[in-house]
């Protein structure tokens, strides 16, 4: 059985935690833009965290879904809808066969993430499911989904007695995550290996002012618009690899961070890199977003991650209790 | 050698940054040391030019209470000392028909203008050599090679195109490279192979990799649409 793409979004696609082991060969990563809401989504439903999930931009694809489900939404809140009930985001929801879900205005973020109990019957390229729209491959057919897609669902359950003839039941937990996102729009970076070649106005101007997110950013790389940062040493340098969160200085004074999409290599100087944590905080927010730069250690970004990761755990861990007690309690596992 | 990290999650081993084969080589060796080592949390080992990048799984190598940067500079340094590089890496011959002609080769005619020379006195001392494939990046599949002969050295377009075809053969600067993919780009086109240089249905995607040595032969463009599969 399955679920069916009715109306087509701008740009939705199936990831997971990304590609990893293929750099060398120039096979980008991909995978979710913001980690931290698709592993509550896939949290919330009772799947490993790094399964496929969809991943929508707004204006979102629309779901025809053609058996029952349980779905869980997380990262923006795009005011989901199964037929005419608005769902919330950050609790797991079951859905009746036939039920639409559809997306009808954003409230909060940039991304939202969907996840379905037990996840798509998709098969991975190269051990990922992530979509890789450059080489055509992963994900449902390697390309953001179209209208009349079927995605296959490996869910068999019947949920009926828990439905009762119900659109949609809500059930009554909540993720509680925004801890884990930034509330005061302050990305932390750790410094880059060409930090050094800044002259001493445009560190301060780094340290200091604010940066636009520009309306040409998208899963390849955030562009920033903001004071122009110039460099005391412009010596070339010759292509090495690069990261999800580097950023880079173009030769035009403005700065680019790396996403998802991102290249394996490239040759523009790197004055600094956001660290892990703040990547999904950086992911939801939306063009003309004004953001301010900070510096941290290198082992503080190593321990921000690590508390980041155990937060989550625990999250999983209670999650699963409470989906499995109730299921078990309806006799379904 | 300097150890730098691009990332929280994420180190360079930088030997130089100068193309330059010798280093390439010591580059490659690490890359196969590493490779073989299995290094806890490894997730990535990418070569480039002049240096060798490790992605790695931070919360894997916190579990076993280490630092996660310090554990894996640490891993290296501790390799490089117990096995000095470079050794000799095995390199394969890699043959790659290309076919010339100006419906493919956009860019060889003023080219060869510019360089004061023939277009068949290009296509010579661009066959003539074998190139080293230094690393692959910017697309996938995508094999930087050279050197090419000083004459032929040429700068980037000054405006990219906006889609190139797959199989495209360029040059940029000292380098040559084939486009795997349809894709921008701004290097100066003057050939096409028929070969798919990246392929997503096969288990070794990428024709190439980094350390093979790669042998043009020119083909007229019957043999080229002959051997286009």
């Amino acid at each position: 059985m399955s679920t069916k793409i009715i109306k087509q979004g701008i740009a939705d696609s199936i990831q997971d935690a990304g590609r990893f082991g293929y750099q060398h060969l120039g096979i980008n990563p991909n995978g979710v833009m913001d980690s931290i809401a698709a592993q509550t989504a896939n949290i919330l439903v009772g799947n490993i965290i790094h399964d496929a999930v969809i991943e929508l931009h707004f204006p979102a694809s629309a779901f025809l879904f053609q058996q029952q489900s349980i779905i869980a939404i997380s990262g923006a809140d795009f005011t989901a809808m199964i037929n005419n009930v608005i769902i919330p985001i950050n609790m797991p929801v079951i859905v009746q066969k036939n039920g639409v879900l559809r997306f009808s205005k954003i409230k909060e973020g940039a991304r939202a993430y969907l996840a379905i109990r037990k996840g798509f019957n998709i098969s991975q390229w190269l051990h990922s499911y992530s979509t890789n729209t450059k080489a055509n491959a992963g994900g449902h057919l390697g390309r953001y989904l179209h209208k009349y897609d079927e995605l296959q669902l490996n869910d068999t359950s019947n949920y009926s007695t828990l439905l009762n003839n119900h659109d949609c039941i809500i059930l009554n937990w909540k993720a509680d995550i925004k801890d884990l996102y930034l509330q005061n729009h302050t990305i932390r970076m750790i410094k880059g290996n060409e930090y050094d070649r800044l002259n001493e106005s445009s560190k301060k101007i780094l340290a200091s002012s604010s940066f636009v997110i520009s309306t040409q950013s998208d899963r390849m790389g955030y562009r920033m618009k903001g004071e122009k940062l110039i460099l005391n040493n412009v010596q070339q340098l010759i292509s090495t690899a690069v990261t999800k969160g580097t950023i880079q200085l173009l030769p035009d004074g403005q700065m680019i961070i790396l996403m998802a999409d991102h290249q394996t290599t490239g040759g523009y100087p790197r004055i600094g890199h956001v660290i892990s944590t703040d990547i999904s905080s950086l992911a939801q927010y939306p063009f003309n977003t004004a953001i301010h730069f900070t510096f941290i250690e290198q082992h503080e970004a190593e321990d921000l991650f690590f508390k980041q990761y155990q937060y989550l755990q625990q999250l999983q861990n209670a999650c699963t209790f409470r989906l499995q007690e109730y299921l078990l309690q309806h006799g379904i596992d | 050698m300097n150890i730098y990290a691009i990332g929280d999650n994420a180190l360079t081993i930088s030997f130089s940054n100068i193309i330059d084969e010798k280093i390439n080589k010591q580059v490659l060796s690490l890359f196969d040391l590493l490779t073989q080592q299995k290094i806890i949390g490894v997730k990535d080992i990418i070569p480039s030019y002049s240096s060798l990048s490790v992605v790695y799984d931070m919360i894997e190598i916190k579990k076993q209470h280490h630092r996660p940067f310090n554990f894996i500079k640490q891993q290296i340094e501790q390799l490089i000392k117990d096995y000095p590089v470079p050794f000799e890496n095995n390199y394969r011959i890699i043959t790659i028909p290309v076919c010339y002609d100006t419906s493919f080769a956009l860019d060889i005619i003023e080219l060869a203008e510019q360089k004061n020379i023939s277009v068949d006195e290009l296509i010579h001392l661009y066959t003539k050599k074998t190139y080293r494939v230094y690393m692959i990046g910017f697309l996938p599949g995508f094999a930087y090679m050279g050197k090419v002969d000083e004459r032929l050295a040429t700068p980037r377009r000054k405006s990219p195109r906006i889609n190139i075809a797959a199989g495209s053969v360029g040059i940029a600067g000292e380098q040559t490279g084939i486009y795997p993919l349809a894709s921008p780009g701004g290097w100066n086109i003057i050939g096409r192979t028929p070969i798919k240089m990246f392929d997503a249905k096969k288990e070794q995607p990428a024709f190439l990799q980094a350390g093979d040595e790669v042998q043009f032969i020119p083909i007229s463009l019957e043999e080229f649409n002959q051997q286009l599969l």
